[in-house]
């Protein structure tokens, strides 16, 4: 136990690679014992991660569970690792999706050894990211989350469709998805990357703590290397900014989305929405506004506007689709558009009340989100299981045949919508309320999303669940069954915590209440 | 057990309910229904005790005289948001007549969803059922009514409805008042759309949700605004705080020159006018007849419906900031315009249906357009009095019209003919002989939503807003509602003449049958309430009976907020209006209709001419919405979005993709080959193949990269173990 008190953050991060590692051990022919002990690696993450929880002490400020090691002395960057309420939050649901979504999984069949390494691999890779005190652990992490995803939708995506590119080029849809996935997050990667050497070479640290102290107390009419600092922090905040915004993504960045979700197969949409879209969030949260307040300040406006135009354009596009997929996908958008004002709402007067505010309804809004867009891609997943088509055209009527399904689905699709009860609506409301007053005409129109966000949901339920049965799916071979118990054990914890948080979401934001009071 | 504790305790038996139908026991019917009934039947009892423990409290409603307690719930920053219970006067009124009518409610729906009758032949989920064939004794086959397929569901549902309303109105708070509120959209929602496999249902379903959501976004944002502003959401800490209107009254913003108050008020209000139906918001409610009549009753009367007008009443202070008692503020002028207009535009379009229905779903609009002018000429009390009356006799009306409607169908099953709509007046006629009951209480009903003098509910509550609007010098809104209430009252004896007086019209009619127990009781009960409510509202100056009978509710409800309003001075003139109205149009409507044969043309066709369609399809509302918005929503989620995303931003990304490309390429033709390559020879000719092979790898082996990824990590995993 002591080892445990001492080493938890790392236990918690590297446990999916010791589970991967035993995964490759194991018998490829054996997909049984390798399904369950991916499960059985990622769960025990979780419970470390519940121990955490109950360990954490909210009242603190700063990080706990500190780790630090030697890494890469010539650079002066270390190893280090801690934990505070934000982070927290993200662990939590990291460490909680992981095991649904592998438990999602275990309909693969198809080179399943490799499947599950991945999976756990990119589990460790989204805890990097999320637990990293030091800017190159972070950035490693960051890099390292992407490929296996690139593999998980490159290899197990959807093997049908095609693309036409310019010139009559045509290549399969996943190959065009996971390589937009891919080279899109690179390329905010590379500003990333090049912002964090100028941070490192000016200071000669990586560590995140002292980097923030020396950089925001630079003397604002200093010169960096022959530039004014002004100019050098706007230049270093845009680059930040960037990276972050594609992987929100925000608009108009955010077209790799729905492409990437389409093709990915269910659980890899299931972590691609619930848990990498907030590796964006989560930058701006622990980078840009900490080290950048001013520039945050100043440009809170364009951030306002890119998130409502996410808001709002995601809601008509989600509304637009005929595609069962593409349709939660562009709810993605969104939904995390509400992170981003949240953000950048906060960003206009940081440590106000307003401001905690609506910083706590973004991060609540993140681990919801987290949630409730898992549990859609997992129930569009069930379906498509199925029948083997996701155009909402060629459904129809279905309640009568799958009336747990059904129940589920309603259910989720409410959380999702934002209604009073269920979590969803906590954060959308405490996100309004703190962006009122800093940014009212932006509100009021993020507000015409929220009118469109229950028109493309009930769409939704209307294409798949109600109207006159469609026939094909009633007999026969092609008959539906119903949501089997895997599959509602999947759904079950997911759907407890939407409506304990929507009821009850008191002890979860006193958590992140006291760690956004403590950062800002 | 303190009064309190039991008020948090309300909301939770028909929310247990829910759960336990949906999770567990939706298999028995039985059972299913017994848990619901009870549940309705404990939180009505809960709502007595409280109740009657309410007006037991002398002054209560002043200061310290409220039954309330609340517990922390979202943190902000340094402070808490803080939810909890509140019963003040109003709230009490609104408990007693929602658990009244809730409960009745659940208790019509065991007969009216043929609870004991058979399994149907052909019925299947999402249908209403068709009815079963059984066998008796002799061997003859009867065609009788058969069970409903969702029979558990439907009791699950109205739980849930019951929990929201409850909650709402329990709440102490604009935000747990707003979570009853949405709760109540999702199961409208259910409800509207229980036979979900009628697309009429469905799309009905969808328009209420979307519609009411249209107010509700802005309702939020006033409760951003109102919630930034104050620092709280509690209605005592706002409404019944001098010093926090005053502020709210005194601050302007720039929209419209409006007050801060009447800013929030109007954007709260916008909540009321798509929860209440308002013009122009109204569209939804007339569809949502497609539910089961008993779900009409809840919608209508009891709960989702009623609950615009209960939070108008709430948000008085902010809507009537500044206001002194003369001239009205914009906010207020804006109110009892959208009431006012409502109330007489709903009311022509009633006088042209059919849809035994769809003349109450009309009249409900129409009668809550009186209750919203009634909150904008500054008279809440008479608001909330006919509020509560209405709630009443609409809740019977629209029982009995179920009844009625199940009676049709029981001579639809005698004589197969299924082409018969049951729900048509025209098919119906002299259903006085075949279902007493329902035709006695229906009368009592129709004569309270009339006005029908001094004996019913609905004369004194009416009666209260025209004398309201005459006593503050609202010319326009007095003579605008009184022409309404004329309406109301032909349209209302029109309906009874059709349905019941008479000779049958139909084959159908002639074999209806008067319905169970379960059916009939809750029209009695409600029926007492629709006659004897109205008692405890005389004005004090009536001729006759002022005085006799105290004004109670008036200075009950006057409790509940700082300023107590003064009844207005009687005068002839309302009161004259008000006994011409209701006799004139319940008179009127007889005598056009008493003689009316089945195959004839409606007798208001030809006075009426042209504009007579134009009723019939409701001034063509829906038809410019499908034009306008729904078209522009359409195009831009449709057209514009995807011209944006896949044309613009990704033929964006597309062509530097392509440039990327054609540089790669360029360089390579141009350079690397003939250039490079003749000079340094084979050695780098021979990588550049090898390029190509290399680039194969990607389409197939992912062994490879896997192996790539787990060496990277080994090579982490022993730097790390190298450095400990």
């Amino acid at each position: 136990m002591d080892f445990l008190n001492t080493h938890l953050l790392t236990t918690i991060l590297f446990f999916p690679v010791l589970t991967a590692m035993i995964v490759w051990i194991l018998p490829s022919d054996q997909v049984k014992a390798i399904r369950w002990t991916a499960f059985g690696g990622s769960l025990i993450a979780f419970i470390f991660s519940v121990y955490l929880w109950m360990n954490f002490d909210p009242n603190l400020a700063g990080y706990q569970f500190e780790e630090q090691y030697i890494w890469y002395e010539a650079i002066h960057s270390t190893f280090h690792v801690g934990i505070d309420g934000l982070s927290l939050t993200m662990v939590i649901l990291t460490t909680l999706l992981t095991p649904l979504a592998i438990l999602a999984s275990f309909g693969i069949v198809d080179r399943v050894k490799a499947y599950m390494m991945l999976f756990l691999f990119l589990e460790t890779g989204m805890l990097g990211v999320f637990l990293a005190a030091d800017l190159i652990i972070f950035f490693v992490f960051w890099e390292i989350g992407l490929v296996p995803m690139y593999f998980l939708i490159n290899q197990w995506g959807n093997p049908k469709g095609e693309r036409e590119l310019w010139g009559g080029i045509k290549i399969s849809s996943r190959n065009y998805a996971s390589l937009k996935f891919m080279v899109y997050t690179m390329a905010g990667s590379l500003g990333l990357l090049l912002a964090i050497q100028l941070l490192g070479v000016l200071f000669r640290n990586y560590d995140l703590v002292y980097l923030t102290q020396r950089w925001t107390s630079l003397d604002p009419n200093g010169t960096l290397m022959g530039v004014s600092t002004a100019t050098v922090k706007t230049i270093v905040f845009w680059a930040f900014v960037i990276a972050f915004a594609l992987k929100v993504p925000v608009w108009p960045f955010h077209t790799w989305l729905p492409d990437a979700h389409t093709e990915a197969p269910t659980a890899g949409s299931m972590i691609l929405a619930g848990v990498l879209l907030k590796l964006g969030a989560y930058g701006f949260l622990r980078l840009v506004l900490p080290l950048f307040p001013e520039q945050s300040a100043q440009y809170a406006g364009w951030m306002a506007f890119l998130a409502t135009m996410a808001i709002v354009f995601g809601a008509f596009a989600a509304y637009g689709q005929t595609d069962f997929k593409k349709l939660v996908a562009y709810s993605s958008v969104n939904h995390m558009g509400f992170v981003l004002l949240g953000i950048a709402a906060a960003a206009t007067k940081i440590g106000t009340e307003d401001a905690t505010i609506a910083l706590n309804g973004a991060v609540l809004q993140m681990f919801n989100h987290g949630l409730s867009a898992a549990g859609m891609f997992f129930l569009v997943g069930v379906i498509y299981e199925r029948t083997h088509t996701r155009n909402l055209e060629d459904f129809g009527g279905l309640f009568p045949l799958v009336p747990v399904y059904g129940g589920i689905l309603i259910f989720t699709s409410m959380a999702s919508l934002g209604l009073p009860g269920l979590n969803g609506f906590v954060s959308e409301f405490l996100v309004v309320r703190g962006s009122f007053p800093l940014l009212p005409i932006y509100t009021s129109i993020a507000i015409i999303g929220l009118f469109f966000t229950g028109a493309y949901i009930l769409k939704g339920i209307r294409k798949v669940l109600h109207g006159p049965l469609n026939e094909h799916w009633a007999h026969g071979e092609h008959k539906l069954t119903e949501i089997n118990l895997r599959e509602i054990i999947v759904m079950a914890p997911l759907m407890a915590l939407m409506l304990y948080i929507g009821i009850w979401p008191t002890g979860l934001l006193d958590v992140i209440n006291k760690a956004m009071s403590a950062l800002f | 057990m303190s009064i309190e504790n039991l008020i948090w305790l309300i909301p939770l038996p028909p929310l247990l309910a829910f759960f336990l139908i949906i999770l567990f026991t939706n298999k028995w019917k039985g059972l299913s229904h017994t848990i619901g009934v009870s549940a309705a039947g404990l939180s009505f009892i809960g709502s007595m005790i409280v109740f009657f423990s309410a007006i037991q409290v002398e002054h209560f409603g002043e200061g310290e005289h409220i039954f309330a307690s609340s517990i922390n719930w979202l943190p902000t920053g340094e402070g808490f948001f803080k939810i909890g219970v509140l019963i003040d006067p109003f709230s009490a009124v609104t408990l007693f007549f929602v658990a009244i009518t809730i409960f009745m409610i659940f208790l019509y729906s065991v007969g009216y969803q043929n609870y004991g009758q058979p399994k149907g032949d052909h019925d299947h989920m999402g249908l209403p059922p068709h009815g079963a064939t059984i066998v008796d004794e002799h061997g003859h086959s009867h065609a009788v009514l058969s069970v409903e397929p969702m029979y558990s569901r439907f009791f699950a549902f109205l739980g849930l409805f019951a929990f929201g309303m409850y909650t709402l109105v329990v709440s102490d708070n604009l935000l747990t008042l707003f979570v009853g509120w949405e709760i109540m959209g999702l199961c409208s929602y259910l409800l509207i759309g229980f036979w979900f496999a009628k697309p009429s249902a469905r799309d009905a379903a969808i328009k209420a949700f979307l519609t009411t959501r249209v107010g509700d976004v802005f309702m939020l944002l006033g409760l951003a605004y109102l919630y930034s502003v104050t620092g709280t959401l509690n209605y005592r800490d706002i409404f019944y705080n001098a010093e926090v209107m005053h502020h709210l009254s005194e601050t302007i913003t720039p929209i419209f020159g409006l007050s801060t108050a009447g800013l929030i008020g109007l954007l709260l209000f916008i909540g009321t006018i798509g929860k209440s139906a308002q013009w122009p918001l109204h569209i939804w409610l007339p569809d949502a007849m497609e539910g089961p009549t008993p779900v009409s009753a809840m919608i209508h009367a009891a709960t989702m419906v009623s609950a615009g007008v209960y939070m108008a009443i709430r948000i008085f202070p902010l809507l009537t900031a500044g206001w002194h008692g003369h001239e009205l503020t914009p906010t207020m002028t804006f109110v009892a315009f959208i009431g006012t207009f409502t109330a007489i535009f709903s009311a022509t379009i009633a006088l042209a249906q059919n849809d035994i229905k769809k003349v109450l779903a009309y009249s409900t609009i129409s009668q809550l357009g009186f209750m919203i002018a009634a909150v904008g000429i500054g008279a809440y009390v008479a608001a909330a009095f006919h509020l509560i009356t209405h709630a009443f006799f609409k809740a019977l009306l629209f029982l009995g019209s179920g009844s009625v409607i199940h009676g049709m169908e029981h001579g639809i099953l005698h004589t197969g003919n299924h082409s018969v709509d049951p729900q048509d007046m025209k098919n119906m006629g002299g259903l006085r002989k075949k279902m007493p009951i329902t035709f006695w209480t229906f009368l009592i009903g129709g004569l309270a939503l009339s006005g029908f003098p001094v004996v019913t509910a609905g004369f004194w509550s009416k009666d209260e807003i025209l004398a309201d609007a005459f006593g503050h010098g609202q010319w326009v809104v007095f003579i605008t509602l009184a022409v309404a209430a004329f309406m109301t009252a032909f349209y209302t004896m029109r309906q009874i003449t059709m349905t019941f007086l008479g000779e049958p019209r139909t084959k159908e009619a002639e074999h209806a049958h008067e319905t169970t127990w379960t059916m009939t009781t809750p029209l009695v009960v409600l029926a007492f309430f629709a006659v004897t409510f109205g008692w405890i509202g005389v004005p004090e100056h009536f001729p006759g009976l002022g005085g006799v009978l105290p004004n109670w509710f008036h200075h009950f409800v006057s409790g509940t907020l700082l300023e107590h309003p003064e009844s207005v001075e009687f005068s002839w003139i309302p009161l004259g209006t008000s006994l011409f109205v209701a006799l004139g149009g319940l008179t009127l409507g007889w005598f056009v209709y008493k003689d009316y044969k089945a195959g004839q043309p409606d007798p208001l066709e030809n006075p009426f001419g042209k504009l007579y369609p134009v009723l019939q399809n409701k001034w063509y509302f829906d038809e410019l919405y499908s034009a306008t918005f729904y078209r522009l929503a359409d195009w831009i989620s449709g057209v514009f979005t995807p011209f944006m995303d896949q044309v613009v931003i990704d033929g964006i990304l597309h062509f530097f993709a392509r440039s990327t490309g054609v540089i790669g390429n360029t360089l390579r033709d141009k350079f690397d080959k003939p250039i490079i390559n003749e000079l340094i020879g084979d050695g780098t000719a021979a990588l550049v193949q090898k390029g190509q092979v290399l680039k194969y790898l990607q389409t197939g082996r992912v062994q490879s990269y896997l192996f790539g990824t787990v060496s990277a990590f080994i090579v982490i995993a022993a730097l790390l173990y190298y450095f400990f």
